[in-house]
């Protein structure tokens, strides 16, 4: 029976592109000298079913390759091997490699083979040069030598194999018969088993393993596909396996299971290769590294994003509300069979006991949309140790309030402009390390990303210690580019926003990082295209903090109805700073036909609805009986002349677009209680429309 | 036995006659005889007030509330230059969908009445006639003869492109 495996591949390149995210946010998160072992544990994990993944589909070179990887992590695991910048600086690339890698397969591409094995070779050596330097800075006596020493050492003459299953490898079907008969196909093999340890009959269970094998294994062979032969049961057993040489003893390295501790205790070059699986023992090695556990709960950070994992216990709530939605139901209903005034009082109470069943299923709907913002904060890290290294510059990136919850679509489209932003600060902002060290700042700089609920809103604040902006410079900058008037009064809050114009940059040098002068305008649209704003607090020397205010979903709006004609529109409430009767004295004509309206000593210019969305029967077009809404939208101050206010609501956005097309000053459109289509008013769209 | 073969013998038959030939849903607009392809149209509904959509071409009616969907609503006697049409609750909707690029649209067609549910062999069906830019054939994908009337096959993906969405599109 043949099975098509080409159906799991999908699947497989899923989980393994998924695993290398894993492995990428837990290389990044491990530092230098001090093991974590959950962190180190995670992303052998991951690298481990990779690799397990990619021999089952057949593709050698991958799982050739995470192998090789492997090794040095479950090195690294073991406490065996210090982690040091550079051998996660290695690991790091490999990652992209392997990623590379898994993205040509999955394409049908060629795998770059060269990069491959620069990559391969660079590990090796890796390998084999930390033996060196981990000697030099314990004071240990532990020597490991590499497999990747030995087995260049090429004079092997055989392996010897020291196999240990435990005791329930027979019932995860695996026959230990048949792998030593894959085995004897590669070389001449001597198989002697050790019984001590099974137990007495009347205590022996048939299904359980108790027996444990020595196995001789003798030709030229190659570890890995010994490896192989192991590599289902790798979790389930004790296994070592170690190449003999021309003038090895034999008798020498028989070791039983017992053994091995008592061999790496005495340090005992061997050591070096005993593959711990499973039960892994690291305290019982003695290490000049201390191994920190860390709290649990931290690991489930690096959600994909294609699609939504929601928590059981929001399912959980979801389905409580609903069976009390259902019980409200049957009560109305019931009282709906045989009405009559006496029950009145009982209506009443439904239909409010409804109204509350229903608005909390609709919150609690919308919370499952809810993400935390880490699955975007957690790419940072990435992001600024590349840079920092890229630039020369040393720099921390501290995350605050990663686990703040956002909606999901707000998540996906906040990246970009986030990426820019953090880009900035460590191009522009960030000093070089002699810099900030003349100016008495520590050598390294801070780049502080915080996310935190306030009101109805999200803000995400990027925040550096650099050198922050210069507000001379940006102005000479901006009168230079013709941006701004020679003599223009600016506030330092209006100097700061000339970085958000359409065409400016103040990098004296353009690096393929930023400072192309195609930024921050686009961010800022983009912001204000969800429907948030952004604004800029810098001090001279000290840093600046760019801060993102954003609404927490996208999906519901805060609307005021109004009424122009038959018409009814939503303006988002948030836009909205007033709204008031026309006085016939405040209006002012220029040149007859633009209209404004004199409010506090600023001229609005008025913007008559009905005659830019054409509406007709409006119930009047004199100025002087209908209302004026005052609109803010960009930055922009505008009044919209309508006939009437009808209410506040919540509203839900529908997209307009998605069976028909966008129109100029209206952001969507919503369902009303009566059932009819409602359109939400886009004010920065509708300020462009009117001036057309 | 022979009962099974005969089965099947119906059934490649049936086949077959649905290879060669499909349904299309006739309606007609003022005295001419339209017809779309059975399997675009998702319901028929009567005709109910739609919100008005500032600043589009006349014959997009507006929205409608689908369900929960936005769906916009075109008049076809207008999109075709027949006149206006006079709404009444015996107006139909006809709401059609449409793969368009990639995504799936529905939108809603007003048309004066649904006649029919015709089988079409495709071997009769003619191409239309080229009339120069008289009159614009662009939507038409066949002519038809039923009892003796012409039947205007419309093409419904071309039929439910927009102005100004999707020129960029092509």
């Amino acid at each position: 029976m043949s099975i098509d495996m080409a159906q799991f591949h999908q699947v497989f390149f899923e989980e393994s592109f998924e695993g290398l995210d894993i492995m990428e946010s837990g290389l990044l998160n491990l530092s230098p000298g001090e093991p974590d072992s959950e962190a180190i544990n995670s992303i052998f994990r991951a690298a481990h079913s990779i690799k397990g993944g990619s021999g089952t589909f057949g593709f050698t070179e991958i799982s050739d390759f995470t192998h090789v990887m492997e090794t040095l992590m479950d090195e690294m695991r073991d406490g065996r091997r210090q982690i040091t910048q550079a051998a996660v600086n290695l690991l790091l690339g490999s990652v992209d490699c392997l990623r590379e890698m898994l993205f040509a397969v999955k394409e049908g591409q060629a795998i770059d083979a060269e990069r491959v094995a620069e990559h391969k070779h660079a590990l090796d050596l890796e390998q084999q040069k930390s033996g060196s330097s981990q000697q030099d800075k314990s004071l240990s006596a532990h020597e490991p030598l590499s497999n990747q020493a030995h087995q260049s050492d090429s004079k092997v003459i055989g392996w010897h194999i020291a196999f240990s299953p435990h005791t329930d490898l027979l019932k995860t079907g695996n026959d230990p018969v048949r792998m030593f008969r894959e085995l004897s196909v590669l070389g001449e093999l001597e198989v002697t088993a050790d019984f001590r340890g099974v137990p007495d009959f009347y205590q022996l269970d048939p299904e359980e393993c108790h027996l444990s094998w020595n196995l001789v294994l003798k030709g030229d062979i190659d570890r890995a596909p010994i490896d192989e032969a192991f590599a289902w049961v790798e979790d389930d057993c004790d296994l070592a396996i170690q190449p003999l040489y021309q003038a090895d003893d034999l008798s020498l390295l028989v070791p039983g299971a017992e053994n091995q501790v008592s061999a790496n205790r005495a340090q005992h070059p061997a050591a070096e290769h005993v593959v711990q699986a499973g039960v892994s023992k690291p305290a019982e090695i003695s290490t000049p590294v201390v191994i920190k556990e860390k709290a649990p709960g931290d690991e489930a950070k690096n959600k994909g994003s294609t699609s939504i994992r929601v928590d059981t216990s929001k399912i959980d709530t979801l389905i409580n509300m609903v069976g009390e939605l259902v019980i409200t139901q049957s009560m109305l209903s019931l009282i709906g069979e045989h009405f009559d005034m006496s029950k009145q009082d009982q209506l009443k109470n439904g239909l409010a006991q409804l109204e509350r069943h229903t608005r909390e299923l609709q919150e609690s709907v919308m919370n499952i949309r809810m993400m935390p913002i880490n699955s975007v904060f957690s790419r940072f890290s990435r992001l600024v140790h590349d840079l920092s290294n890229k630039l020369g510059k040393k720099i921390d990136l501290k995350l605050i309030g990663e686990h703040t919850e956002v909606d999901k679509t707000v998540v996906e489209l906040i990246s970009d402009p986030l990426v820019h932003l953090v880009r900035n600060s460590l191009d522009h902002g960030i000093e070089m390390p002699d810099e900030r060290v003349a100016v008495g700042k520590p050598e390294t700089g801070t780049v502080t990303l915080e996310a935190y609920h306030r009101g109805g809103n999200i803000v995400i604040e990027v925040s550096d210690d650099g050198k922050g902006l210069d507000k001379d410079r940006l102005r000479a900058k901006a009168i230079e580019k013709g941006l701004l008037d020679e003599d223009a009064i600016l506030t330092d809050k209006q100097t700061f926003e000339l970085i958000f114009m359409p065409g400016f940059s103040t990098a004296e040098q353009l690096t393929d990082i930023s400072g192309r002068g195609v930024g921050m305008d686009v961010v800022r649209r983009n912001i204000q295209a969800l429907g948030g704003n952004i604004e800029i607090i810098s001090e001279l020397g000290k840093g600046s903090t760019i801060s993102i205010h954003l609404p927490l979903t996208l999906a519901i709006l805060d609307g005021q109805s109004i009424a122009v004609g038959d018409e009814t529109y939503i303006v988002p409430l948030g836009s909205i700073i007033e709204s008031l009767h026309i006085k016939e004295e405040r209006i002012n004509r220029v040149a007859d036909k633009g209209e404004t309206f004199l409010l506090r000593s600023e001229y609005l210019p008025i913007i008559r609805m009905h005659e830019i969305f054409k509406v007709p029967n409006v119930k009047t077009t004199k100025l002087s009986e209908g209302l004026l809404v005052v609109v803010e939208g960009q930055g922009v101050r505008c009044g919209l002349f309508v006939d009437d206010l009808l209410g506040q609501q919540q509203v839900v956005i529908k997209s307009l677009e998605a069976n028909y097309r966008r129109i100029e000053g209206v952001s969507g459109a919503t369902i009303l209680g009566d059932g009819s289509v409602a359109l939400i008013l886009d004010i920065p769209g509708l300020v462009r429309l009117a001036n057309q | 036995m022979s009962q099974v073969a005969e089965n099947n013998e119906i059934e490649r038959a049936e086949k077959k006659r649905l290879a060669s030939s499909s349904q299309f849903l006739s309606f007609t607009l003022g005295n001419e005889e339209y017809g779309v392809d059975i399997l675009s149209v998702q319901e028929i509904r009567s005709w109910e007030p739609v919100s008005r959509i500032p600043n589009v071409p006349s014959y997009e009616k507006g929205v409608v509330n689908l369900r929960g969907a936005i769906v916009p609503i075109i008049d076809l006697r207008e999109r075709f230059h027949l006149g206006h049409g006079h709404y009444s609750a015996l107006t139909v909707v006809m709401v059609l969908q449409a793969m368009i690029g990639n995504k799936t649209r529905v939108m809603g067609v007003v048309v004066d009445a649904v006649s029919n549910v015709i089988d079409v062999d495709k071997k009769s069906v003619q191409s239309a006639p080229n009339f120069g830019s008289k009159v614009s054939t662009e939507y038409i994908n066949g002519l038809i003869t039923v009892n003796g009337r012409m039947v205007m096959l419309l093409d419904v993906n071309k039929l439910l492109k927009l102005d100004g969405v999707d020129d960029d599109e092509n």
